[in-house]
């Protein structure tokens, strides 16, 4: 079937099957490599992008039911070369170590702090039940979350 | 995993979903939010061979106030219901609950009709309006008809919902006592489906994953009706319950936990409404 998605504000047209997962379009149409499969059963949080800018894990939703929404993805983030200040706040607390839970954590922090600018330490674990790090890195990304909502641009972002 | 094939199909209207049940019969399935179906499906322990998406019907999404009950549209999904004004004053234990389910992302997906339709017993959601006392609404092709929720669970995924029948609302009755609520959800990691849990709506305790369909926990609703006390009520939790063993549990270990949770839900249930 034909899917016309918009990624990271960029229309994307595609034929695919119709049982094409977002997380493979993304990778391997859209080229777009950042979103990882990690669990592949919505467990594990690696594949999360934004539909429509709310956090939804790539691995349980068709490409299908994406076409018409947009779907935001860690590459489309940064803008001029600025690093999201997510993206930077990682950057200076050590919010990441091997890296492979990051795509999905930032997405998450991104969706969560849309919703919540200003969220305690509590509410930042709780808004990342979704996001497991193997290297069990969690103070660092707890603390990049906290530190990004207390910039006036990480909260609004 | 990818799913086995299967055409897509998105209905754009009620009609043309249940046009479209109709013609595909027992090859088809509805998709709503599809974060049941579509694990299921990329295990291969589902493999219909055509999917109706239902994401695009908005008009079977809100939350409204009809006076005696709330009405919500089945496609209403979780972190609407979470975040509603409405039900955290008139339903707050089904506003809680919802935002118990899963975590963030499954809840901007996952849909409180889907949920109810696919009738897992580990849901939280349908022992919640089980204890909440629900009307079910479904339309199929001789019009919409009303299902009590006590009639609605048949058996281990099995609904009263006929073939190519749709769900479209769920009416909720405000409680007399709105305070007098909990719920316990008792989990291994925090996104994990219940291994047993418990939700109480006054004198109401309804029962996650105790058995093949969502249960109310009758023994305790009569010792409290009775005059028992809630700690000795909730000793009669697991009465009348045929809980799985699994490689969560065993069988044991969940009347265990039955008779733990409905005793801390009936505590805080009666700490919430003094």
């Amino acid at each position: 079937m034909k899917v016309d998605l918009t990624v990271n504000g960029k229309d994307i047209s595609a034929d695919v099957e119709d049982r094409m997962l977002l997380v493979h379009f993304l990778r391997e149409v859209a080229g777009l490599t950042a979103t990882n499969v990690g669990c592949d059963t919505t467990s594990c949080g690696a594949c999360t992008v934004l539909l429509d800018g709310e956090s939804v894990k790539s691995c349980t939703v068709l490409a299908a039911q994406a076409a018409g929404h947009q779907v935001t993805t860690l590459e489309g983030l940064a803008s001029n070369g600025e690093m999201h200040p997510v993206q930077r706040a990682f950057h200076e607390q050590h919010g990441l170590q091997c890296g492979f839970c990051t795509p999905g954590m930032v997405m998450a922090i991104v969706s969560l702090l849309r919703e919540n600018p200003h969220p305690t330490e509590e509410q930042v674990r709780a808004g990342l039940e979704g996001n497991l790090c193997r290297c069990t890195g969690y103070h660092n990304i707890v603390r990049a979350a906290l530190a990004a909502a207390s910039t006036a641009e990480g909260a609004s972002a | 995993m990818i799913p086995s094939s299967f055409s897509y199909r998105r209905a754009g209207s009620v009609e043309e979903a249940a046009g479209l049940a109709a013609s595909y019969g027992e090859d088809a399935k509805y998709l709503a939010g599809g974060h049941s179906l579509l694990p299921l499906m990329k295990l291969r322990l589902a493999t219909p061979e055509v999917l109706i998406d239902l994401g695009g019907l908005r008009d079977l999404s809100y939350i409204t106030d009809q006076g005696t009950h709330v009405a919500i549209g089945a496609l209403t999904r979780h972190h609407d219901i979470e975040r509603s004004g409405l039900l955290g004053r008139q339903l707050p234990l089904l506003a809680h609950a919802a935002g118990r389910v899963g975590d963030p992302q499954i809840r901007h997906r996952g849909t409180i009709g889907g949920s109810v339709a696919h009738g897992d017993p580990a849901s939280d959601l349908p022992a919640v309006l089980l204890a909440l006392d629900a009307t079910l609404v479904a339309r199929g092709s001789d019009g919409s008809r009303e299902i009590p929720v006590g009639e609605f669970f048949t058996g281990l995924f099995e609904t009263a919902l006929a073939p190519g029948e749709l769900l479209t609302e769920i009416r909720v009755p405000k409680p007399a006592r709105p305070a007098a609520w909990s719920f316990q959800k008792f989990t291994q990691r925090a996104i994990d489906w219940a291994i047993v849990g418990a939700a109480v709506q006054g004198g109401n305790v309804a029962l996650v994953n105790m058995g093949p369909t969502p249960l109310r926990a009758a023994a305790v609703e009569a010792a409290l009706a009775g005059g028992a006390s809630p700690a000795e009520a909730a000793g009669h939790a697991a009465e009348g319950t045929s809980p799985s063993s699994d490689i969560r549990a065993s069988s044991g270990y969940r009347e265990h936990l039955a008779r733990v949770l409905v005793a801390r839900a009936l505590a805080e249930a009666n700490a919430r409404s003094q």
